[in-house]
């Protein structure tokens, strides 16, 4: 752990507060939904608990974690799309994507 | 580095830059869907990256996560009624918070129990299983009250702030002892289980209508437990996702709290126990107007402008639907219908937009209050449904009444306010509601769904 990584924090949690500011009420609910999904990227952690062979006790801790990243990330990024689809201005929702 | 260590750190920064594009796109609707879309194509891609890791001998296990894992996400994500949603968020975020928790912990234990566990290093690890131990039952006992598992009203005892305080103060003293002497694996599992019962004390005596702030605070704390994983192991794209996740929640919570007038303290210690007594009173003496259907119907029937209010009676009589259709006919009259949307509406951010669109209101029609307050003036109807708190006049007027300073929807200023309400006991707070008599006022009692069914038939058949 290097002094980088508070760098790296702080800028992200800098960058991530300008985004955020921006998002309307309206989308509010996606926008939950969609950090849920992303911080399903705990994956990247849990993946070498799981696969690392350290010991028993790392392998059954980071299987479940593993299970537990893994719904958010499926069940996360599907949601936000399923709400995101649902929000129109025109009278029918459009078929394909627009552009 | 190694090629193989440059390639697994290049599918991290593609995936930290898509991420926040993401994010990005959420600023408006024609752009969202495909952001988020390519944010999860980068999520992807750290997921391949990081089975590329040299430590990674044995794929059996990551496997099994992944497939169950997906099994279970999978209906999580496409099958979840949208009104079920605040209690489907309310348990994502437990998921993340355990996966973290369960990280820190394996790293801990491996570690030989901390022996080999620098001060800088413990204190991430520390930070993480504190936050996510925390998140995790919080977020579960939410989940609970939001699926009614649990009574939704606050559940306090006598001397419950002093037990929370002293509770968090030792958790949070044998984080510090940690600090300094990280070789104490029983403070360390000591300060997880603590942490787990810090976590069900703080939401219990948190009441249905504070959700909004709390599910925003669960969320910005599964965040910072995420980032603080990302110290601990040496990643980057975890420290970034984590990092906006916790600002994320962080600004929902702000935007909530402000929105109910109230800090961060007020709600999670000041839980709404008695009502208020100055309230009470207001009740007695006066009358309500309720009003027939038939006569609400020719109301909404010649009425120019409509503005409708909804509120969580809306999402608990899943009448979203029915509120599209009225909306339909008034337009087909020549009216035209909006909706103004309280931040705090309903039991989290953004919940009663979500409902509309649902039942495919088209987004430029809902309105938030800032937008739409000064358009009750020039509305014929105000259709409040299954909204109490967000339309009380006593935030302004009555300095006793504990929602007082809380920004209300101007809904007194429309020509004639129709109130959709199941009976006559007061709302979640426990407050009278003077709206419901005034002159303008008429009150439609019963079930939303049924009264809306009433309302559009009545309607149908006059035309």
């Amino acid at each position: 752990m290097t002094f980088v990584t508070l760098y790296v924090f702080v800028l992200a949690g800098f960058v991530g507060y300008q985004v955020i500011t921006r998002v309307p009420s309206l989308l509010h609910t996606p926008l939950m939904s969609a950090t849920n999904a992303i911080s399903g990227i705990s994956l990247v952690g849990s993946l070498v608990a799981a696969g690392a062979r350290e010991s028993d006790v790392a392998t059954v801790l980071g299987t479940v974690a593993v299970t537990c990243a893994t719904i958010n990330v499926v069940g996360g990024f599907l949601i936000t799309d399923r709400m995101l689809k649902m929000f129109h201005t025109h009278e029918r929702p459009p078929r394909e994507e627009e552009k | 580095m190694s090629t193989r260590e440059l390639l697994i750190q290049a599918t991290y920064l593609v995936a930290s830059v898509l991420f926040i594009l993401g994010l990005r796109s959420l600023t408006s609707p024609p752009t969202a869907r495909r952001g988020m879309q390519q944010a999860a194509l980068g999520m992807l891609l750290a997921i391949v990256g990081t089975l590329l890791h040299q430590q990674i001998v044995d794929f059996r296990f990551i496997l099994l996560g992944l497939v169950l894992g997906s099994l279970i996400g999978y209906p999580l994500g496409v099958f979840v009624p949208m009104t079920a949603m605040p209690q489907r968020i309310a348990i994502s975020h437990m998921f993340g918070a355990l996966a973290a928790t369960l990280v820190g912990i394996t790293e801990f234990y491996d570690a030989a129990n901390g022996l080999r566990v620098a001060h800088a290093r413990m204190a991430a690890l520390g930070f993480e299983v504190l936050f996510g131990a925390l998140t995790v039952t919080g977020s579960f006992i939410a989940f609970g009250k939001l699926q009614e598992l649990l009574p939704g009203r606050p559940v306090t005892f006598r001397g419950q702030n002093a037990v929370n305080g002293l509770l968090f103060a030792v958790t949070v003293a044998l984080f510090a002892w940690l600090v300094v002497h990280p070789a104490t694996p029983g403070a360390f599992y000591l300060m997880a289980g603590l942490s787990l019962v810090v976590g069900v004390s703080l939401v219990l005596p948190i009441g249905g209508a504070d959700m909004p702030v709390v599910l925003s605070l669960l969320n910005s704390y599964a965040g910072l437990a995420s980032s603080a994983t990302g110290f601990a192991i040496g990643n980057n794209v975890l420290v970034i996702a984590g990092a906006l996740d916790g600002a994320s929640g962080f600004i929902l919570s702000v935007v909530m709290s402000k929105a109910m007038n109230r800090s961060f303290a007020n709600v999670l210690f000041g839980a709404f126990g008695a009502p208020a007594e100055g309230a009470k009173k207001l009740a007695e003496g006066q009358t309500v107007r309720s009003v027939t259907a038939e006569d609400a119907a020719i109301q909404l029937a010649w009425a120019r402008k409509v503005i409708v209010v909804p509120g969580y009676g809306m999402a608990v009589a899943q009448a979203q639907h029915q509120v599209r259709e009225l909306a339909d006919l008034v337009e087909k009259n020549g009216g035209e219908v909006l909706y103004a949307i309280h931040p705090v509406a309903g039991r989290m951010p953004g919940h009663m937009n979500v409902l509309l669109a649902e039942a495919n209101v088209p987004y430029d029609r809902l309105k938030d209050m800032d937008e739409i307050n000064d358009q009750f003036r020039e509305a014929d109807v105000a259709l409040v449904i299954g909204a109490n708190d967000v339309v009380n006049p006593a935030a302004r007027n009555d300095r006793g009444s504990p929602i007082y300073g809380m920004p209300i929807l101007n809904v007194e200023d429309a020509k004639s306010v129709i109130v959709l309400k199941r009976s006559m006991n007061p709302g979640f707070a426990g407050i009278e509601n003077e709206l419901f008599f005034s002159p303008r006022t008429s009150m439609l009692f019963g079930d939303a769904k049924a009264s809306l069914t009433k309302l559009i038939a009545e309607i149908k058949q006059q035309a």
